[in-house]
């Protein structure tokens, strides 16, 4: 758990972070989502402490992080900046396994552990991991980034606009990756970022910044249905926020018990119990029926999900 | 072509070593530049000890100043630091506007004649382009690359030593090949103050107006630059490859 307590950056006058207090719960993904210029890499930044608070304080699982030298605190927290920032005269192995050495770890437990990220990150070991970052793709260099601030097993993973230099596509991908690390290594992650969309896709809580105040801390959901401030409302999107409504829940998560009378003439429309109602909505508009059936993905049926049933769910949550 | 080219710098060596073991042989060469009646080989001492004192003279100079640019070139761009960087510059430029001729004879009341002098007025003369080319490739490390080194955790002394200077090292190596390159020249200077070195062929035959000394000397002289160069950049070269930058 991460308690940041009023925390404060000042320059001159001028207050890049003014007075954030956030609590980001363990093992959950906070998003702090903002206009360039509002502060947020800088809040990032006070928690590893590679910009210095000027007030306030960062208390990481109970531990004051104003108490320990920074490097030695920064061993303990990943990080994951745009860009990557791969050294380019390391090969992925060893740039994965630069926290690790500097904490003096034995080398078969480096190369284990490296076999396994590169593995859970999809980089083939024997292909990838003796390559230098220049002979990988943008998307596969991203994913050296993550694998190395990973290495040490750390608890708090910080992430400043880590997908900002990819393209869309790889940017999906990398965007399920991440979720997909997450429920593996149970980190604690503070990911920033200007993109809304990704803020929803990936945030537990989103944390909305303006001129270095956080405005709101609140699931999704909340920031579309009680936005706390007419910028909130403005950056969440007022013209789609219904469908962005339905896109926070799986299909699988709102299926009804299946009714009795299955004997109508429309046509039956699966639909993946992994998919959003937003997409699951779009599917029955596309096909032309009122409803559909929620399947596992190992093809029993967990139950249906009707038209109006999800419109409900666009308008409260 | 490219073959011709990679073939030059053998051919420069082995002109060159001919030259210095048995240089009689290049006698009828030279001849036709030897003033009436004189010898038309240099024949007060030894061209081959003559060289190896030219050359190892170059070498402890150019490895002063090696270590005086790189670390001053380091410390002025450490943090808390960076006002020293340009006094420091005018200093080593001061070093190198300087004429080295000054500074043999500002240095022999102070030292005495012999090596001792020359090495000082080259160890000033070679600081420039190290220190300049240390600067430069350290300041040419990309700012992410810093910040994901202390990002990571890595002291200041880590990073530096592990991400910065290694990153940096083709630029001042290169600055190295300049510094022993004009050294290789500069210390012919040093012949004057009574150094060793192949200074010694040159002023002779000045002295006694005998062109085919002067000749001689320059020639092996320039030989020993090529060959420097020649083999500093191979091992520049080497170097990138080894750590992966071009």
């Amino acid at each position: 758990m991460i308690v940041l307590e009023g925390l404060t950056k000042r320059y001159g006058t001028t207050a890049v972070v003014d007075a954030v207090s956030i609590t980001v719960e363990r093992d959950s993904i906070t998003a702090i989502v903002g206009t360039s210029g509002s502060g947020k890499s800088t809040l990032l930044r006070m928690i590893n402490r590679l910009v210095e608070p000027s007030a306030g304080r960062v208390w990481i699982d109970g531990r004051d992080t104003a108490d320990e030298p920074p490097h030695l605190l920064r061993r303990r927290i990943g990080y994951v900046i745009q860009g990557n920032g791969l050294f380019p005269h390391r090969t992925v192995a060893q740039n994965v396994a630069t926290v690790p050495r500097l904490l003096g770890w034995s080398d078969a437990r480096i190369a284990a552990r490296t076999v396994e990220l590169l593995e859970a990150l999809q980089l083939d070991p024997a292909r990838y991991a003796h390559q230098y970052p220049h002979a990988l793709s943008g998307g596969q260099q991203q994913r050296v980034g993550v694998a190395r601030a990973l290495a040490a097993e750390p608890k708090v993973l910080l992430m400043d606009e880590p997908f900002g230099a990819l393209d869309p596509i790889l940017r999906a991908k990398a965007q399920e990756d991440l979720l997909a690390v997450r429920r593996r290594f149970g980190t604690t992650i503070v990911l920033v970022t200007h993109d809304i969309d990704e803020a929803f896709r990936l945030g537990d809580r989103i944390a909305v910044m303006r001129h270095g105040r956080i405005l709101q801390c609140d699931r999704p959901a909340a920031l579309l249905t009680r936005p706390a401030d007419p910028f909130v409302a403005e950056l969440a999107g007022r013209g789609d926020r219904a469908l962005r409504l339905l896109s926070l829940t799986t299909a699988g998560d709102a299926a009804e018990a299946v009714p009795a009378d299955g004997a109508d003439r429309e046509p039956v429309v699966r639909i993946r119990a992994d998919a959003t109602l937003r997409e699951a909505l779009s599917d029955l508009v596309w096909r032309g029926a009122t409803r559909g059936v929620v399947v596992d993905p190992d093809g029993t049926v967990r139950g249906a999900l009707r038209v109006d049933a999800i419109l409900a769910h666009g308008r409260s949550c | 072509m490219r073959r011709a080219l990679a073939l030059w710098p053998l051919l420069a060596l082995g002109l060159l070593a001919a030259f210095l073991v048995a240089p009689q042989r290049f006698a009828p060469v030279f001849a036709p530049f030897a003033a009436y009646g004189a010898p038309p080989i240099y024949d007060q001492g030894n061209l081959f000890a003559l060289a190896l004192a030219h050359v190892a003279i170059v070498c402890v100079a150019a490895a002063a100043s090696t270590v005086v640019a790189v670390g001053l070139g380091i410390l002025v761009t450490r943090e808390g630091w960076t006002e020293w960087l340009s006094p420091s510059r005018t200093i080593v430029n001061f070093g190198q506007t300087f004429p080295p001729v000054a500074v043999l004879a500002l240095a022999v009341p102070l030292v005495g004649f012999g090596e001792e002098p020359t090495l000082i007025a080259l160890f000033a003369y070679g600081l420039l382009p190290i220190f300049e080319n240390t600067i430069a490739g350290l300041a040419a490390c990309p700012p992410a690359l810093r910040d994901a080194a202390d990002g990571m955790g890595m002291s200041p002394a880590q990073r530096l030593w592990s991400v910065e200077l290694p990153l940096a090292l083709p630029m001042i190596l290169e600055g190295v090949r300049l510094s022993v390159v004009i050294d290789v020249g500069t210390a012919t200077l040093g012949s004057t103050v009574a150094a060793k070195g192949l200074g010694e062929v040159i002023i002779a035959g000045l002295s006694a107006n005998n062109a085919a000394f002067v000749l001689q000397g320059g020639i092996a002289t320039g030989l020993i630059a090529i060959l420097l160069y020649e083999g500093l950049r191979a091992v520049e070269r080497r170097v990138c490859r080894t750590i992966r930058i071009d």
